[in-house]
Formats: structure tokens, C-alpha cells, sequence
């Protein structure tokens, strides 16, 4: 029967849903996991690694964390592929910003602008929706350090906390179990390496698995990002013992 | 595309936590005054202000149209553009419109005060989209009376009636100096609680030595 609803984004079902868009969210739900963490001075991001290979040349691919802008970074779930036309055109947006104001863009605009070029797709026919939600994370002199969340649907909110992906939903409630107002970066560092340990298939991790991104301030104020090497990573994952034993690694 | 200084007096002068803008009261076309309570300065938002002078017709619609995108920005964001914002926009425009069939010829100071850091903010941009920001500014022959008076008198941390008492010097001069009656000044003052029409006297008679 939805075979007559669905094959256009831009019709409605008779009880009022869009199918595409729905599939679309079905697809990002098997995506690897995303997280976000908000601290007071400083945001973490981290992702689960799902192409994994020792193959794999570590530091060139990049698959989940993208640097958006100075002051912008985001994580990505769902079809690399269409992720990476909204973050070419999201660079291009902060770029255009930067040229016409010499300042960099408010975080809460470029989310905008990314939600109004996905909301497009889910109205205007013919196309699919992009399937992919991102999780943002910034900084702006207006409202300081900033997460956010979209989905193919064109939807966005801010966050203190919040994931996406495969068992986001177990994630979420790890989140809110855990999380602390005020908490510091460092610690927020360790709540996201310890809810992804507990939502991943394996409880211990590696640096292949994972990708990690901090934005911060240094001492003198200045914003920074930082996508992490595998290194530390590693270390972090020592360092909260969920490292995966290194001997057992050759089995 | 050089042309002569203007009567119009253009004056800005920043302090510690505000920006005074001040407009010749003047509306002239050759020799004869057609107005003499012109306001050559429209509000941006809250806090930034632009004064602007040069050619009759030019000058109110560039001020306007930048006015309505400021304005619209304002909407459509829930937040307002910071001056150094403003000026970098303003210098775009300008720069786009010098090199169309028919560019604006426009000369501004746009002040105000920064809404996050609550910085006082001064910017001088001609008619060719040249911009600085400055502690204090004039355009027009008001410059080259003005200018040497503010270089021996202006301090940053100066309060807002110092500044204003560094404003009368600079119109005695003018009315000291300059061969016309530009007839008085409009001021205003941006400080972080929004923009003040400041009174101002004008009848004050300065001769010339």
C-alpha cells in the first residue's frame, strides 16, 4: 500500500506522514553512533568508526568528523556521500558570511541555513532527502559554546547532551543518566568515551573505532577545534580503562 | 573620480564607553542653504548609528537601503549586527556599487557601541569603499580644521561630557574658519543603552580672529 505514498518525497501519506523522510531517519539509525557533550568551558564529539580495516590508512580518512568553519565542527550520521555535499555547502556559507561581515557566522545561522537547504528536499519533488544528521558543535561571542542536532527533516534544536545514529536512543538515556551541568571538558571526555563503550557491539575500544573532536578556549581566550589523532585517543582510552588490550589484539 | 571637500561637516569622536556622532544641520545645493535642520544620520539598530554626506539624493537612499538590511538582518536573526559588522557590509556595498555604471557617492562615519564587549566603535569610509577604524574622524573641510584638534585633545578613556565639550571646540573652529554658515549640528550619542540626541548649542557666536 505505501508504495503509492512513497515514492515522492513531497506527498503526504493519508495519515499524514512522509514516508522518504521517515526512511531516511530508518537509514541514519544504522549509521554508527554520534555523540555530543556540552561543558562550560569547551564540546566533545565522538563517533563510532564503522568501516573498519587494518588496511585502512588511519589518519587520511576522516569518515564521521568534519571541520565546518573556525568556529564550527560537526559529526556526521548517516551516507557519507550526501554529508558531504551539505558540508561543502556549509563551508562555503560560513565563507560567504565571513567575506560580507568580516566576522565569523553565529552557529545557530549556518545550522539554519543547512536545515533550510534539507527542509527543500522534503518539499520540492522528484529528489530524496538527504540522509544524514549531523551534530554541531561551536562557539560565537553571542552565546558562547554551542551543540546542536539536525536531521533530514530539516529539524534542529540545541542541546546540553545528545547523540544520533545506531542505538541513539540507549545512548540518549546513558546521556542523561550521566551528564552534569557545569561539567569540564576533561570529564565530559570521559562520559563520551564511556557511553560509547556501552552502545558499540565491543565493550573494549580502539582508536580504529572511534573518531574524537574537542572545541575549547585556550588560557588567552582564543577558540580552537582539534580533530584527535589516533595516539590520543589511545591515550584517553587508557586512561578510563577501556582500552583494548593490546596482546588480545592478535588473536 | 576625485572630488573636492565638501562644507557638509561630518564629526566623530569615541570614548570610553560611547561613540558621539555629530551632522551639520545644513541641506545645501551650490550656494544657497535650502534647509537648516537637515539630520544627516539614520539609526542602524540599537546600537550603531551612520552619519553620511555627499551627493544630494545618494546619500538618504544609500543610507536608507543599508538602514533596511540592517533592519532586516535584526528580524530575521533575533540579533543585531555589530558595528564592526555593519561597516564591513557597508564597505562591500560600496566597493560592488564604485564599480556599476552608476556608483553611489556617498562619504559615512558609522559608530556605535559593540552589544557583547560594550567597546565604543568608530569607522570612516569614503565614496572608493575605503575603511578605517578610528578613534575619532571628520570628513569634508571640517577634517582639516578639526582633525589637528582632536590629534592634541582626544584621550580613549575620555567621559561622555569631555567629549562633548571636545565637540564645541571643534565647531568654534569650524565657525571660526570655515567661509559658510553650515547652521549648527545635529549630535547623537551611542552608548550601550541605545542612542541619545544630545542638545547642542548652536547660537553660540564664535568670531574669527
Amino acid at each position: 500500500m505505501s508504495r503509492r505514498y512513497d515514492s515522492r518525497t513531497t506527498i503526504f501519506s493519508p495519515d499524514g506522514r512522509l514516508y522518504q523522510v521517515e526512511y531516511a531517519l530508518e537509514a541514519i539509525s544504522h549509521a554508527g553512533t554520534a555523540i555530543g557533550i556540552l561543558a562550560k568551558d569547551g564540546i566533545v564529539l565522538a563517533a563510532e568508526r564503522k568501516v573498519t580495516s587494518k588496511l585502512l590508512e588511519q589518519d587520511t580518512s576522516a569518515e564521521k568528523l568534519y571541520i565546518l568553519n573556525d568556529n564550527m565542527i560537526c559529526a556526521v550520521a548517516g551516507m557519507t556521500a550526501d554529508a558531504n555535499i551539505l558540508i561543502a555547502f556549509a563551508r562555503e556559507t560560513a565563507q560567504d558570511y565571513l567575506l560580507t561581515y568580516n566576522e565569523d557566522i553565529p552557529c545557530e545561522q549556518l545550522v539554519r541555513r543547512l536545515c533550510d537547504l534539507k527542509q527543500g528536499y522534503t518539499q520540492r519533488g522528484g529528489l530524496r532527502p538527504f540522509g544524514v544528521s549531523f551534530i554541531y558543535a561551536g562557539w560565537d561571542p553571542q552565546r558562547q559554546f554551542q551543540l546542536y542536532l539536525s536531521n533530514p527533516s530539516g529539524n534542529y534544536g540545541g542541546w546540553k547532551a545528545t547523540s544520533t545514529g545506531a542505538n541513539h536512543a540507549s545512548a540518549q538515556s546513558l546521556l542523561k543518566q550521566d551528564y552534569k551541568e557545569d561539567c569540564s571538558l576533561d570529564e565530559a571526555c570521559g562520559m563520551a568515551v564511556k557511553v560509547l563503550s556501552k552502545t558499540m557491539d565491543s565493550t573494549k575500544l580502539s582508536s580504529e573505532k572511534i573518531e574524537f573532536a574537542t572545541v575549547g578556549q585556550t588560557k588567552d581566550g582564543k577558540v580552537y577545534h582539534r580533530l584527535w589523532s589516533a595516539d590520543e585517543i589511545t591515550a584517553l582510552l587508557k586512561k578510563h580503562d577501556l582500552a583494548k588490550d593490546e596482546t588480545a589484539e592478535e588473536k | 573620480m576625485y572630488d573636492a571637500p565638501t562644507m557638509e561637516v561630518l564629526l566623530g569622536i569615541t570614548g570610553k564607553d560611547f561613540t558621539l556622532i555629530a551632522a551639520s544641520k545644513a541641506a545645501m545645493r551650490g550656494a544657497t542653504v535650502l534647509k537648516a535642520s537637515d539630520d544627516k544620520t539614520r539609526a542602524l539598530n540599537k546600537h550603531t548609528l551612520m552619519a553620511f554626506s555627499g551627493e544630494a539624493g545618494d546619500t538618504v537612499q544609500f543610507a536608507e537601503y543599508i538602514q533596511a538590511n540592517a533592519q532586516l538582518y535584526s528580524m530575521r536573526n533575533e540579533a543585531d549586527l555589530s558595528p564592526s559588522a555593519l561597516a564591513n557590509f557597508v564597505r562591500g556595498e560600496l566597493a560592488s556599487s564604485l564599480r556599476s555604471r552608476k556608483p553611489y557617492h556617498v562619504n559615512l562615519l558609522l559608530g556605535g557601541v559593540d552589544p557583547i564587549t560594550h567597546k565604543s566603535r568608530l569607522y570612516w569610509l569614503d565614496y572608493l569603499a575605503a575603511l578605517a577604524p578610528v578613534p575619532y574622524a571628520a570628513h569634508g573641510y571640517a577634517q582639516y580644521y578639526c582633525l589637528s584638534i582632536l590629534d592634541k585633545h582626544h584621550h580613549p578613556d575620555i567621559s561622555l561630557g569631555q567629549g562633548i565639550k571636545l565637540l564645541n571646540l571643534c565647531t568654534d573652529e569650524l565657525k571660526r574658519r570655515l567661509p559658510i554658515d553650515f547652521k549648527g549640528m545635529v549630535v547623537k550619542a551611542v552608548t550601550k543603552d541605545g542612542i541619545i540626541d544630545i542638545e547642542f548649542d548652536d547660537d553660540k557666536v564664535v568670531h574669527a580672529a
